[in-house]
């Protein structure tokens, strides 16, 4: 090979590994993005069923209920205008609070009934995960406009 | 009268840095050498005021002065004094004054160790380094200020925030910034290179072992954060591809392949423009982790400075070191593209690829972090990007340049012989796939996952070894004699790619042969994982210094004999209420076992759980600390050294040449 071939060769070998690899990027950005959706979203239908997204409000208070097992958890999260039932298996982290922000991840059941696989919540008392206040803010919002109209 | 000192003393840093960065870049521009000999001098005093200036905080923290807004705010009067001196960095605005202290700290180090730099070269540099410098400082100064009184002042401090105190997180920041700020030294460099048309041999060569090292201690920051996750947080997980790790990681990547890069362009020239870009990028990324993790912008475990305002003024920043640099790049690197020629199959070929790959893997990770920051921003909807995806993108991304990190280190420069390499490697190809497809079925049955791991980590082991039997061909002199006698930039290499072997075997078995279970224990009730028994024998009150804690004991045993007794605890920090897991961990080589405790369950004094049985994990840190090592030892060849000597001779002649 001419050493320009060569470096045809070499220049066209690049591009096809970056273009593998962009091809598995984005495949894989595709399939796994996980979309966050506010208690009164959920109520209206918005959300998926059958696949994995994230909700996230306030922890209602008094809603919170262990089960025998005392790994079950069941609470209701609220964004102050709508709820969402929420069950989780496994031990919560230290700041799940009543009355304090989260964020779970998990399916929502045909009864309503939202099966967390994961709950995140702030690793700071007075810190708020942005997407539970983002929640919280947009129902105000919304209750606001209603009493405005 | 302290705090009022370090505040004046960060304005003289200021005002120091200014004078280190115009004077001598502009006398370098005109030849000026009184000029340019202003740069050692304004650095070497830049440094001892931003050191007065971090005396005088660290200061105001340990004397609990809680007038000073920071302190109330990041101290308390119970804190161990350990704890209150880290507290000076364990804020936001101490954070800043840490980056800005490491920043002078190799500054004065290029300043003392560029001795043998034309004169206008080490000007270049320096007053580069003295920009960066004075963008860190006014930001500083305009809307940190850590040394703010409080008034009236405060009784007592808030509190460190729990998670922060832990040793991890006493030697992680440092560790972690010497990495960021390490890079700057590169990215000057480059930009002095830029300035001055002269990017040669030379240039590559004086930038090399100031880039290893950096790269070094950032890998020793990233492991250290993961040490402390692991421990800390109480989930066992040692990666999570939080957006606070990204931001190091993807620095890290930039800097692995810049280390790379920057080898072909000292031993053959190729690659030049290339690795400037590099050098621009890796920094970049270390300005936009700051941004990223100081801003508070993130929605992630690390977000514990949260003021977008500030975020404004990084972000201008960012826009003008990156476009500037780049803007800088475009005018002036199209002229210096020339080098060596090299064949399809050569070590420039394997180093290209592998340059290719950690690219596209910083590209893939950049856009994961990103994209639901800038689909927020937008008002597009929130969304988040977990690990499944960067698993699916990382693994098959690296898996063939882990392959090839066994053939790159044997494959000559210029041209190497692919059936050459074939009849020297087939017998290591064999022995790795036979430990692949093998060992898995001995612990659990066939892993597609766990085999790949095994393979590569015993393709890389092997290619290690040849790489020694190679240049331990008879000769002269016994064993230890010529093992002694081989370059110290060769054995760091292949130390740290053993490194990366043993930390991917580490990783192939904690994430395929990892046990965990949440379990409710109640007293004197036990509990089976991984062939140990767990048994509970209740919790007892016990008090530290700033917290209560309930303190759990669990005995583990394995076959009726004892292995040890652990006790992890639940506090509750007196200062800010706030609740804390800290796990206990009973570690050897071959696996960790780790509890946490999770919450009471009634009044008989049951407890929540949680086991993990970790096989190999200490594998993970152990192959990183490897890395390390070996980024040391190669940054200390004696070639440099040498090289310096020569280069004392002027250079124009033969950098105009190229």
């Amino acid at each position: 090979m001419k050493p320009r071939h060569r470096k045809l060769a070499l220049i066209a070998l690049v591009v096809a590994l970056l273009g593998v690899a962009v091809g598995l990027v984005l495949n894989a950005f595709q399939s796994n993005l996980v979309f966050f959706f506010s208690p009164t979203q959920v109520a209206s239908g918005e959300a998926p069923t059958g696949r994995a997204f994230r909700i996230g409000g306030l922890v209602e208070e008094g809603s919170v209920r262990r089960e025998a097992d005392g790994l079950t958890t069941r609470f209701v999260v609220t964004d102050t205008a709508r709820t969402i039932p929420v069950v989780y298996t496994g031990i919560l982290p230290d700041l799940f609070k009543e009355g304090k922000g989260v964020v779970a991840e998990g399916k929502l059941g045909a009864d309503g009934l939202f099966a967390a696989t994961q709950v995140l919540a702030k690793h700071d008392e007075n810190y708020m995960p942005p997407e539970a206040a983002h929640a919280v803010e947009q129902a105000q919002k919304a209750q606001q406009t209603m009493v405005a109209e | 009268m302290i705090p009022e000192l370090g505040h004046f003393a960060l304005i003289v840093a200021l005002l120091l840095a200014l004078t280190q960065a115009v004077l001598p870049l502009y006398g370098a521009q005109r030849g000026n050498f009184a000029l340019m000999a202003v740069a050692r001098p304004a650095t070497q005093g830049q440094f001892a005021f931003i050191a007065l200036a971090f005396a005088c905080l660290a200061w105001s923290f340990l004397a609990n002065d809680f007038s000073v807004e920071n302190v109330a705010r990041n101290s308390y009067s119970q804190l161990p004094p350990v704890y209150r001196f880290t507290a000076t960095w364990g804020s936001h605005e101490g954070s800043l004054l840490l980056w800005v202290l490491i920043l002078a700290f190799w500054s004065t180090a290029v300043s003392v160790f560029s001795r043998h730099l034309p004169e206008d070269m080490a000007a270049r540099v320096i007053g580069v380094m003295g920009l960066i410098s004075v963008g860190f400082l006014a930001f500083l100064l305009t809307t940190s200020n850590p040394f703010e009184r409080l008034l009236p002042a405060a009784m007592d401090g808030n509190d460190m925030n729990p998670l922060l105190q832990d040793w991890g997180m006493i030697i992680h920041p440092p560790m972690l910034y010497m990495g960021y700020v390490g890079f700057a030294v590169a990215f000057a460099f480059a930009i002095a290179a830029l300035l001055s048309g002269r990017l040669d041999v030379a240039w590559a060569r004086w930038s090399r072992p100031w880039t290893t090292v950096a790269w070094a201690f950032l890998t020793l920051g990233i492991v250290l954060g993961s040490w402390w996750a692991y421990r800390e947080l109480g989930w066992g997980g040692w990666w999570f591809w939080d957006p606070t790790e990204n931001a190091s990681f993807m620095p890290w990547l930039a800097g692995t392949a810049l280390i790379h890069s920057l080898a072909v362009t000292e031993k053959r020239g190729a690659f030049k423009a290339w690795t400037v870009l590099l050098a621009l990028i890796a920094f970049s990324l270390s300005l936009l982790g700051t941004f990223l993790v100081r801003s508070g912008v993130l929605s992630s475990v690390h977000a514990f400075a949260t003021d977008p305002a500030r975020g404004a003024f990084i972000l201008g920043f960012l826009a003008v070191v990156i476009g500037g640099s780049l803007a800088l790049y475009a005018w002036r690197a199209p002229k210096m593209i020339t080098g060596g020629a090299f064949g399809w199959f050569s070590r420039e070929s394997l180093l290209l690829a592998n340059n290719v790959i950690l690219v596209a893997a910083l590209g893939a990770v950049l856009l994961g972090t990103l994209y639901p920051l800038f689909m927020d921003a937008m008002g597009l909807g929130k969304i988040s990007v977990g690990p499944p995806y960067f698993n699916a993108v990382f693994v098959p991304l690296m898996a063939p340049a882990l392959f090839l990190m066994g053939v790159g280190p044997l494959a000559r420069w210029k041209d190497a012989s692919l059936p050459g390499m074939v009849t020297r490697l087939k017998w290591a190809l064999v022995v790795a796939l036979a430990t692949g497809l093998l060992l898995p079925l001995t612990l659990d049955g066939f892993n597609a996952w766990a085999s790949l791991g095994f393979f590569l980590a015993a393709w890389i082991t092997l290619a290690v070894g040849v790489a020694f039997a190679d240049r331990l061909r008879p000769g002269q002199g016994g064993l230890l004699q010529k093992l002694a006698a081989l370059p110290r930039g060769f054995w760091g290499m292949q130390l740290a790619h053993f490194g990366v072997a043993v930390g991917i075997a580490g990783i192939a078995m904690v994430a395929n042969y990892e046990s965990e279970r949440d379990v409710r224990m109640d007293v004197g009730s036990y509990a089976e994982l991984a062939g140990y028994t767990f048994t509970f024998r209740g919790t007892t009150a016990h008090d530290g210094p700033n917290y209560r804690a309930a303190r759990g004991t669990v005995e583990v045993s394995r076959d009726g004999r004892a292995i040890t007794v652990l006790h992890p605890e639940k506090r509750i920090y007196n200062a800010s209420g706030m609740g804390m897991t800290e796990a206990s961990v009973h570690p050897n080589l071959f696996r960790d076992i780790y509890v946490a405790m999770g919450e009471p369950v009634g009044d008989s004094g049951a407890w929540t759980v949680r086991l993990f049985h970790k096989p190999f994990i200490n594998w993970l840190w152990l192959g990183a600390l490897f890395m390390v090592v070996g980024g040391f030892l190669a940054a200390a060849d004696r070639r440099y050294r040498i090289a310096l000597k020569r280069s004392e001779l002027p250079k124009r002649v033969a950098a105009q040449g190229a």
